[in-house]
């Protein structure tokens, strides 16, 4: 196997992006991609979206980019985990070029949200839990969420307020980015008076749905220099699964395809949690952030709210958590989520992160939760 | 919903049929022909007898599309007295507070509603144990 790495970032603001169309946003993001690259052609693009299908009818999008791109011909697929399809895009391209099958390659996330109304966007997120055993039943994807949320709080003796840090520390670090959807920060009286959308969840417990799309250029390592001069190298890249249904598994609260594929970046690339400088966590609600640190081994079972409680997740903390506002700030473009978070990593592991920097970050961690834990894709960056 | 797709899974949503595994004798919802625990084949019809207690639940003010003239409801994961968790919504809870371990049983109502023309779609609910 070869190693890999990320030769090229590109991504677009997150938002409403009404005068852009899903196929320019993806173009967008490749275009900037490129250019940092240094490249004007790749040999495969790889495109991790959710819901084109639903939202905007269209499937087949990757020929459909790869056309408006000007790469007609290309080698170009589709790839759907979710809400973790976009670091499953990722680790589509990480195995062809680590296989030898493609030298330089693209991936893409993108997703475009904001055409819709609400409760078409709640339907489509919900696509991503059981539709036959949840959904049928009026579960939400939040609704989901939320009960992890509540038992969470009944086992472990917290109570809402105290996950306010979560969101607080993500809104603080979005003021530093260009690229977040919302760049205001917030306090804490703001998230404790919230009202629910899904009790206990509140409006600053869950990620905003958006429009945007972010890339990355893959190529492999012995050859990263030609096209950047801070290739940022995948340390390691890991997927494992779980029941789409949450109730369906041995313990809720244990994210178990979390911790499988935690464990098994961890042992590929020979690290443990220490050893990692920041975390971009799948805060689609303040709950999956807790239940991520506990899976990862960051924090014992109840102790991801006690970490943000301490201030350990701020970009001085222990263990700095959603670096560049995470999905509640940045916003959450939902298949476009994972490739945000690691082309946020891949900025920080550059040091191209702007007042957000970690201090002389070297290994970088993100992520990606699919649905409520059906997919999880953890990927580790490091800088060269 | 589709009408086949409704038939489908009706001894589920009707009846909360599921399967119990020949070989560990743990009871499986929903049914899915191989058990979670040991994953031996577990293909033996078992009717769930529909009492349990809420595991946890949520209020849920955001529905989608087909739920929303529900709004709002609160759903619920019920750990069923055989062992398995299930999902389901909360019904004739009126001004009751729900709390986790509250006692329940399933009753049959009207799950979703697909537009005036569209299909009415039954199934299971857990209301509180009358005491
Ligand atoms: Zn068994």
């Amino acid at each position: 196997m070869r190693d890999v790495s990320i030769v090229g970032l590109g991504q677009t603001p997150v938002g409403e992006h009404w005068d852009t169309s899903l196929r320019e946003l993806g173009f967008r993001a490749l275009e900037s991609a490129l250019k940092d690259a240094k490249a004007e052609r790749v040999e495969a693009l790889y495109v991790g979206n959710m819901l084109s299908g639903h939202l905007t009818g269209q499937e087949h999008i990757a020929a459909l980019i790869a056309d408006f791109a000007g790469l007609r011909g290309i080698e170009a697929i589709k790839i759907e985990a979710a809400c973790a399809s976009g670091a499953a895009a990722l680790r589509v391209g990480y195995a062809m070029v680590a296989g030898g099958l493609a030298d330089l390659v693209a991936v893409v996330g993108v997703e475009k949200m904001t055409d819709q109304a609400p409760e078409t966007v709640t339907a489509a997120m919900s696509m991503g839990v059981d539709a036959d055993y949840e959904a049928m039943q009026g579960l939400t994807h939040m609704g989901v969420g939320a009960m992890l949320m509540r038992r969470y709080m009944h086992e472990h003796g917290f109570k809402r307020e105290d996950f306010a840090n979560f969101a607080i520390t993500a809104h603080a670090n979005a003021a530093g980015n260009p690229n977040a959807m919302y760049r205001s920060p917030i306090s804490a009286r703001l998230f404790n008076e919230a009202k629910p959308i899904a009790d206990p969840i509140s409006m600053f417990d869950s990620a905003p749905a958006a429009d945007g799309a972010a890339c990355v250029i893959l190529a492999p390592t012995e050859i990263a220099r030609e096209f950047s001069d801070k290739p940022v190298r995948i340390r390691a890249s890991a997927v494992a699964t779980d029941t789409v249904a949450a109730d369906d598994r041995r313990d809720p609260l244990y994210l178990e395809a979390a911790a499988i594929s935690a464990q098994k970046a961890f042992a590929a690339a020979g690290l443990g949690p220490d050893d990692i400088d920041l975390l971009e966590t799948h805060d689609a609600f303040t709950i999956l952030s807790a239940l991520s640190l506990e899976a990862c081994g960051f924090a014992p079972r109840g102790g991801g709210v006690r970490l943000a409680q301490n201030g350990e997740i701020g970009l001085r903390g222990r263990i700095p958590i959603t670096t560049m506002g995470g999905l509640k700030a940045r916003g959450n473009p939902v298949g476009a989520a994972g490739l945000y978070q690691i082309v946020e990593v891949a900025q920080q592991m550059r040091g191209d992160a702007g007042v957000n920097q970690v201090a002389n970050a070297r290994l970088g961690m993100a992520q990606n939760i699919g649905g409520t834990g059906g997919t999880v894709v953890t990927t580790i960056l490091e800088r060269l | 919903m589709e009408v086949a797709r409704y038939w489908r899974t009706t001894r589920q949503r009707y009846q909360l049929v599921g399967e119990v595994c020949p070989n560990c004798s743990g009871k499986i919802f929903p049914p899915r022909d191989v058990c979670p625990t040991c994953e031996k084949e577990a293909k033996t019809p078992f009717a769930f007898s529909g009492v349990g207690e809420v595991y946890s639940y949520s209020t849920v003010y955001q529905a989608a599309a087909g739920y929303e003239k529900a709004t709002p409801y609160t759903v619920a994961m019920i750990r069923l007295a055989e062992g398995p968790l299930v999902s389901a919504q909360l019904t004739d809870i009126d001004d009751k507070d729900v709390a986790i371990g509250m006692p329940v049983e399933m009753v049959t109502r009207v799950l979703r509603e697909d537009g005036d023309r569209g299909m009415l779609v039954y199934g299971y609910k857990f209301r509180p144990v009358m005491v």
